[in-house]
């Protein structure tokens, strides 16, 4: 039988503010454990959460980005369970009213857009992390993650396979950088990855039984995760099983998931409305502040320089990957040729960088430097070939083009006088060969011109050099 | 010798502030009032004799300075157990909390403390403020003092047993469903619930955060305005307090109830209330008749559902308010658990008492998936209906008038089921419900010896109209209840 994924992701953001959710503590959890609280925090007796305006605004941005409707009157709504990670025993979430709700993102995969459905995006606060000596015998608790502000992405149950899966994570990141709202770290848990996996026979409309796969540290090992657990589910409806509702882990190392959790019972949250906070009141003026000091969002900037530059769909998805690389390219191009900036830009430039495993928003090598030696060719003054030698010294050296090849002594030879010389001497140096050309043996010219170069140590203007070349052995 | 325990607070306060007295002599008299008739009441659960006197004296080397002083300079007061003050311990009287010292103070102990206000002790109450007559105290019994037989009431009977017996000059304590108001009757003394987000509640530890507010207990209406223009106000550190100028309350003091309507809602009329209540009550609307004001009958028709409504909204909260107290961080915890459900089970059942038990297991089930709809749902929407039955009786009068308990204080032990316990605070729920102000002030003694209480309810932050009608009241009752015999 052919089966059909059915695959909902859950992405919980850490959102970059500068202080926690409901207090003022900073959210740096890497300082050392239980140096970032405060009563509030530490859900001490008597201490109450206040909201963090700038959470609200962050999360505003990220659901106008995921085309989400903003819901006018919102509240926060405690969620009850028992773990010693949580200060109070409840955790302050969104339950029936999440601040954003039925938005979508449009992701490509293998050539096609699919449109994926955007359930909710509410506001929630972290918890705190719980460490254990090994054996059992001590517990820690570390309360610096405990109130950082999240974001919980939801999707509709739309995804189809890991392909998807990736493309939507992609996608989402992307928008959340462009936002400047999440570094989206993976290993350091600011963007965590859940999804939701099952299967059914294909033309079914019915959902098959469900997994949770959690806690996967990077985007490739939830691709990988999710097409090992899909292909774990066929197998065991093909042998004639049935799926265990239940939470699964991933393996890194040994390319599986594994149980962790089995649903013992139905979870009840108890939620009900914070009565410690008021509700959350956005309204038009506040979103469309926020939706006016929106950035250009991916999708739009791939349009815009496909458009304005000429670019491939290829070349300007990978110009717009991240805001840094799209806002290099843009600067470069304005200052000389758009597509030969962008080769540059996906070609040498992009070698040095993955070389010296660095960021494009933090190189020696300027826009505006690399627009002016693209420009230093055009004008015939250096050679392509010596280009790519420039760059390296460029990116070595933080120096302009002109200073590079200036002091390398790098200008091209379009002297008519000193190429005609070069020539001369070459054609007496190698009778044999002008000879074969003189014969009709036309691919000659190539190693003729190979050795003027060489003689001029590749500074010859080579469109010179074939021109005079070839006048001289008409003669 | 002036007796200086059996002044008011403005009294103290301006023969402080004036250099007739030291804050020092002042405290001293408190102090030495505590030790000589606290013995039998058990008001206090801990005396901060030397750190008192520290700040008493460090408030008169200011005065000699010339300094300005606050608006409550020497003024000896007491906290209930909830409030946080990092002197001494904050164990809303229970076992679980026991020896916890909070690492902050609340907003109202910091306004107190620059109020000038001499910081005394903590006063005893029931347990995380779940009760009426405060004998669910997991720490000691309080006496009232007007019959050391008879209970203070609940949950703020140790604030207002200190204030009865004189051992301090105000009190503060907290009002969920009537937690002033009751134990003030119950004890002959002045107790007022401020609107709801009037007074910051951050660092009073939470019993249902919809319904809490902290207000002072005092020995007359005067001392509880001076009482109010400290504790009042926005608190960036309390999300639900509401941001409005804080007035002089004393200046709504005028003497007079002229031109005031005063409902009387036929429901707090009952067969329940008993009938020298009903009569000392009656007098009192007549009193301030008789002063301008004009008496009419109005009708709050859910009033019937309020407790009920009260016993659902509290306990939900309170089930996730006291979550948190699980031995994980502080205060008790049991030491012999071999994985941590079973520590968390265990030092619960050991750390709270019978009625904390009961109201976190009523506040789970009502919650729960499958009830919420039937109960805590169903409860808000009528809590709305209490809230309109308000509003449409303020558009026909200034203010309520009611009974605060329905009879005097029983005696200790006299209600051993916890529904007819709950059935005391039957006239001052409402107000919870609908976050309005409500005071309480004596209107007189039974035949029995015993204080009982008259209720003005106002409209929300309207507590300027609510202590003027109060204070008429007080100044032309012409009451002789005079002072509880505790030598």
């Amino acid at each position: 039988m052919e089966y059909e994924a059915v695959i909902g992701m859950e992405v919980h953001v850490q959102l970059n503010c500068k202080s926690k959710l409901f207090c003022g503590c900073s959210t740096d959890f890497h300082a050392p454990a239980n140096t970032n609280v405060c009563p509030v925090c530490l859900g001490m007796p008597g201490a109450m959460p206040v909201l963090n305006r700038e959470m609200v605004n962050k999360s505003v941005a990220v659901g106008l980005a995921l085309n989400c409707a903003i819901s006018r009157w919102s509240k926060m709504d405690r969620k009850n369970y028992f773990y010693p990670d949580q200060s109070k025993n409840y955790q302050i979430s969104q339950y029936d009213l999440p601040l954003n709700h039925g938005g979508h993102l449009d992701i490509h995969v293998n050539g096609e857009t699919k449109r994926i459905g955007i359930t909710r995006a509410h506001m929630e606060e972290d918890t705190a992390r719980n460490t254990h000596t090994i054996g059992g015998g001590q517990s820690g608790v570390d309360f610096n993650r405990c109130g950082v502000p999240l974001l919980e992405i939801v999707t509709e149950p739309d995804i189809h396979s890991a392909d998807e899966a990736y493309a939507y994570l992609t996608e989402l990141k992307q928008i959340l950088q462009y936002l400047d709202v999440s570094d989206c770290s993976m290993e350091e848990g600011k963007l965590r990855a859940e999804a939701n996996i099952s299967v059914r026979p294909k033309g079914s409309t019915a959902f098959g039984t469900k997994t949770e796969v959690k806690n996967v540290a990077s985007f490739s090992g939830t691709y990988k995760a999710i097409q090992y657990e899909i292909a774990r589910q066929i197998q065991i409806l093909n042998d004639g099983g049935t799926i265990v509702q239940e939470t699964r882990g991933w393996d890194d190392d040994r390319g599986v998931t594994f149980s962790q959790r089995a649903k013992e019972s139905a979870h009840d949250y108890r939620y009900f409305p914070e009565p410690d906070l008021v509700p959350i009141v956005v309204d038009e003026a506040w979103e469309e502040s926020i939706r006016a000091a929106l950035p250009e969002l991916p999708a739009a900037r791939r349009a815009r320089l496909t458009g304005a530059f000429g670019l491939s769909d290829y070349d300007a998805g990978v110009l717009t990957a991240t805001r840094a690389m799209a806002d290099f390219y843009e600067a470069a191009a304005a200052k000389t040729d758009p597509k030969k900036a962008a080769n540059w830009i996906m070609g040498d430039l992009q070698a040095l960088v993955t070389e010296d495993r660095a960021e494009i928003g933090s190189i020696p090598v300027t826009p505006e430097y690399l627009a002016a030696m693209i420009n230093l060719i055009e004008d015939g003054t250096i050679s392509g070939k010596i280009a790519k030698e420039v760059l390296a010294e460029m990116y070595r050296t933080g120096k302009s083009p002109a200073a590079v090849v200036e002091e390398k002594g790098l200008v091209q030879i379009s002297d008519h006088g000193a190429i005609d010389a070069a020539v001369a001497e070459v054609i007496a140096a190698n009778p044999a060969q002008v000879a074969e050309f003189k014969a009709g043996k036309e691919k000659v010219i190539g190693f003729l011109v190979g050795q003027i170069m060489k003689a001029t140590q590749g500074k010859a203007n080579p469109k010179m050099v074939n021109d005079i070349l070839r006048a001289k052995l008409s003669e | 010798m002036t007796a200086w325990h059996e002044k008011t607070a403005a009294q103290i306060r301006d023969a402080v502030a004036a250099g007739a007295v030291s804050a020092a002599e002042v405290t001293r008299s408190y102090l030495d009032r505590i030790e000589a008739v606290d013995g039998r009441i058990g008001a206090y659960t801990q005396v901060w004799r030397d750190e008192a006197l520290a700040q008493a004296e460090g408030l008169d080397q200011r005065i000699q300075a010339g300094e300005a002083v606050g608006p409550l300079a020497g003024v000896p007061i007491s906290l209930k157990e909830l409030i946080c003050t990092t002197r001494g311990f904050t164990t809303c009287s229970s076992r679980i909390l026991q020896g916890f010292q909070s690492p902050y103070n609340a907003t109202v102990t910091e306004k107190l403390i620059a109020a000038d206000a001499i910081l005394l002790g903590k006063v005893n109450m029931d347990e995380f403020a779940m009760g009426s007559s405060t004998e669910n105290s997991a720490v000691q019994k309080t006496a009232n003092p007007w019959n050391l037989k008879c209970v203070p009431g609940g949950s703020s009977g140790g604030s207002a047993a200190s204030i009865a017996s004189a051992t301090s000059a105000i009190s503060f304590g907290s009002d969920t469903g009537g937690s002033i108001r009751q134990p003030a009757a119950f004890c002959g003394c002045v107790g007022l619930k401020p609107t709801y987000g009037r007074v910051s509640r951050y660092g009073l530890v939470a019993f249902a955060s919809s319904l809490d507010q902290i207000g002072p207990l005092s020995r007359d209406v005067t001392d509880a305005a001076l009482a109010m223009n400290v504790i009042c106000g926005k608190d960036p550190m309390d999300a639900t307090s509401a941001d409005l100028p804080v007035e002089d309350f004393t200046r709504a003091l005028t003497g007079d109830v002229k031109g005031l309507r005063i409902g009387l809602p036929k429901e707090y009329f009952i067969d329940a209330l008993g009938s020298e209540v009903r009569a000392l009550v009656e007098a009192s609307a007549e009193v301030l008749r008789e002063q301008g004001a004009e008496i009419v009958e109005v009708s709050l028709p859910h009033t019937d559902y309020a407790v009920a409504v009260y016993y659902i909204v509290a306990p939900a909260e309170a089930s996730a308010n006291l979550a948190r107290f699980d031995g994980v961080r502080y205060g008790f915890r049991h030491s012999d658990a071999g994985n941590v459900t079973e520590m968390y089970v265990k030092t619960k059942s050991e750390g709270f008492g019978p009625e904390v038990q009961r109201r976190i297991m009523l506040g789970t089930y009502v919650l729960s998936s499958g009830y919420y709809d039937a109960y805590y749902l169903k409860a808000q929407k009528v809590r709305t209906l209490i809230k309109q039955d308000f509003d449409r009786a303020f558009a026909e009068c200034d203010l309520i008038l009611t009974p605060t308990a329905p009879t005097p204080a029983f005696e200790m032990g006299a209600k051993s089921d916890p529904l007819e316990m709950y059935l005391n605070d039957i006239f001052t729920i409402s107000t919870n419900l609908a976050g309005i102000p409500a005071i309480s002030i004596p209107c007189g003694l039974s035949a029995t010896g015993l204080p009982v209480g008259l209720q003005l309810i106002g409209k929300a932050f309207d507590e300027a109209t609510v202590l003027r009608a109060a204070h008429c009241y007080e100044q032309h009752a012409g009451l002789q209840m005079g002072a509880p015999a505790l030598g």
